[in-house]
């Protein structure tokens, strides 16, 4: 569990969560933010449902994907926090 | 694409290499446009390095990272197109294909330089795929980004990056449970007659053994010459095993973070058919380039540590050098780009002695434990491999269509090396008759709306209706 340095409050903007509201930072890192919010598993394979979590934090290994606004498959590491956004686990090859 | 339109030179990655290099490219009056997968420039090395931060986090990144800034200042102030938050999917002769937030296109350059730098080498050991597993790099962008730390952690692996972050967590104040450094036992007789050599960089020689020397007080018990490592736990990390001075150990964690060296991360310049070649002091393929970064493709330079692990002040470096040589091939008038090239010799004069040091074993390399998973996308073991192999699968291409390793979301980057590896162990050759995966465009997953330059608010309307 990944804990802030600055207990300092930042501004969050409310964002769906695998389907329940949510606060996050605003323009934070997506993959960050959820790792810091304790979101776990961020997704399932597709072979064997093994659950994963972000490995590598630099758009390279995709353990880390995840639905956004619909969309399957965004890398959350390349994703920044917006107001409004739909978060969902991704189960096996969404 | 309409070539009088075209850009002088397109640019992939704002790291060191290429933020240096479009400043310069401006300097000598090419037009440059830059894209970058982050939101904001300084590559992994510099990441966020122009956001505001708190005092406590600026003192634990410390002044190397602070060092970034004025180069990523220089950029945003160099007149370059600068497109963040967008991933390029293909390059060519005639520019680039890119997917951006607002809708992505193809713009047209004359030359392609690839600055998209290192990747950590794959580290595949059994549980490596267990939630709470990361990559140091991991560990220290998260620093970088939302400056968090993780309570209690392992740290596992060797190298430079490894024990810098280590010291930046002690400096956070956050606990570590334990460093597992699998330096092999000998490795450092076999560096030392490098270290001559890297004497030329005593700044840098001096950082690192400060660093150990930190470690060292701190009271982290570590161990030495590790083996034999593995992580276990049902659905999330729960421990560490591990022998070292004889015998075996486990320890309970939730948090560990690997580390063996980083590698040129090789699938753009592969995907553009440009020659590489086995590096095995960096036990990586690398592309081949001559002494100011062009490619056997005559459009296609490499800048920075994607032609060859040097750290950032030589990709910072090597940037200028291409940007100039390109601004020359050109016809522009511009510096002369080998003037820089002692200084780049310099910057990577203990780079040779930091390989071998570092060198992670053989076992590490090319893992013999049959239930290892090496493709991570796939979940494809070694054992999956050496069966192919005995059944004669002649080559990691014809071991795709075995097993669909390498043919994951990250296209083959988690597995391609440690495949090589482990193919030339099981059958005898070098790496370099083993050869890597074939690469092809595009290099990142893209959507069709996305290659029909769709921005992808439209695409969700048109999935809506």
């Amino acid at each position: 569990m990944f804990r802030p340095l600055d207990p300092a409050p930042q501004p969050m903007v409310s964002v769906m969560l695998d389907g329940s509201p949510a606060l996050l930072p605003a323009g934070a890192n997506l993959a960050a933010a959820l790792l810091a919010a304790g979101f776990t598993p961020f997704r399932r394979t597709p072979v064997s449902g093994a659950p994963r979590l972000p490995f590598c934090m630099m758009g390279v290994c995709f353990d880390c994907l995840a639905q956004i606004d619909g969309q399957a498959n965004r890398q959350t590491c390349l994703e920044t926090v917006r107001e409004g956004m739909v978060i969902a686990r991704q189960e096996g090859a969404a | 694409m309409n070539a009088g339109t075209a850009m002088d030179l397109a640019i992939v990655g704002a790291g060191p290499a290429g933020l240096a290099a479009a400043t310069e490219a401006r300097a000598a009056g090419l037009s440059v446009a830059l894209f970058d997968e982050q939101p904001a420039p300084g590559g992994q090395i510099y990441r966020n390095v122009t956001l505001a931060r708190s005092a406590a986090q600026a003192r634990v990144l410390g002044k190397d990272y602070a060092a970034g800034r004025p180069l990523a200042e220089a950029f945003l102030a160099s007149g370059a197109a600068y497109h963040p938050s967008s991933t390029v999917w293909r390059i060519g002769a005639d520019g680039l294909s890119f997917t951006a937030p607002q809708g992505g296109g193809d713009l047209a350059a004359r030359h392609v330089l690839v600055a998209t730098g290192a990747m950590e080498r794959p580290f595949a050991v059994p549980g490596w795929t267990l939630p709470g597993v990361m990559t140091a790099g991991a560990a220290q962008i998260l620093l970088k980004t939302t400056g968090s730390v993780a309570e209690g952690a392992v740290f596992a692996g060797c190298g430079p990056l490894l024990y810098l972050v280590a010291c930046q967590y002690l400096d956070a104040g956050a606990r570590i449970a334990a460093i597992l450094d699998t330096t092999p036992g000998g490795a450092l007789a076999a560096a030392l007659p490098l270290l001559p050599r890297a004497l030329r960089q005593p700044g840098l020689l001096w950082k690192g053994a400060g660093l150990l020397a930190r470690l060292r007080r701190s009271g982290v018990p570590v161990h030495r010459h590790v083996a034999a490592l593995r992580f276990e736990g049902e659905g999330a990390l729960a421990r560490a095993c591990w022998t070292s001075g004889g015998r075996d150990h486990a320890l309970d964690c939730r948090q560990a973070f690997l580390h063996h060296g980083v590698i040129p991360n090789p699938n753009m310049t592969m995907a553009a058919r440009a020659a590489h070649r086995w590096d095995a002091a960096q036990a990586a393929f690398v592309v081949q380039h001559d002494a100011h970064g062009r490619t056997s493709q005559d459009w296609l330079w490499i800048a920075g540590d994607g032609g060859g692990i040097a750290g950032a002040r030589a990709a910072a470096l090597s940037g200028r050098i291409a940007a100039r040589a390109i601004a020359r091939a050109l016809g522009k008038a511009a510096a002369d780009p080998a003037i820089l090239l002692p200084d780049l010799a310099r910057e990577s004069a203990a780079r040779p002695f930091l390989d071998r040091l570092y060198r992670p074993a053989p076992q590490f390399l090319a893992p013999r434990d049959e239930a290892t998973i090496l493709c991570r996308c796939e979940e494809v073991t070694r054992g999956a491999l050496a069966r192919a192999v005995a059944e004669g699968c002649p080559g990691p291409n014809q071991f795709k269509a075995f097993t669909r390793a390498g043919m994951g979301p990250c296209q083959g980057r988690m597995c391609g090396t440690t495949i090589a590896q482990v193919f030339a162990d099981l059958t005898g050759q070098d790496p370099r008759e083993t050869g890597y995966f074939r690469i092809r465009m595009p290099v990142k997953p893209v959507t069709v709306g996305e290659i029909a330059g769709l921005p992808r608010t439209d695409q969700q309307s048109a999935r809506e209706q």
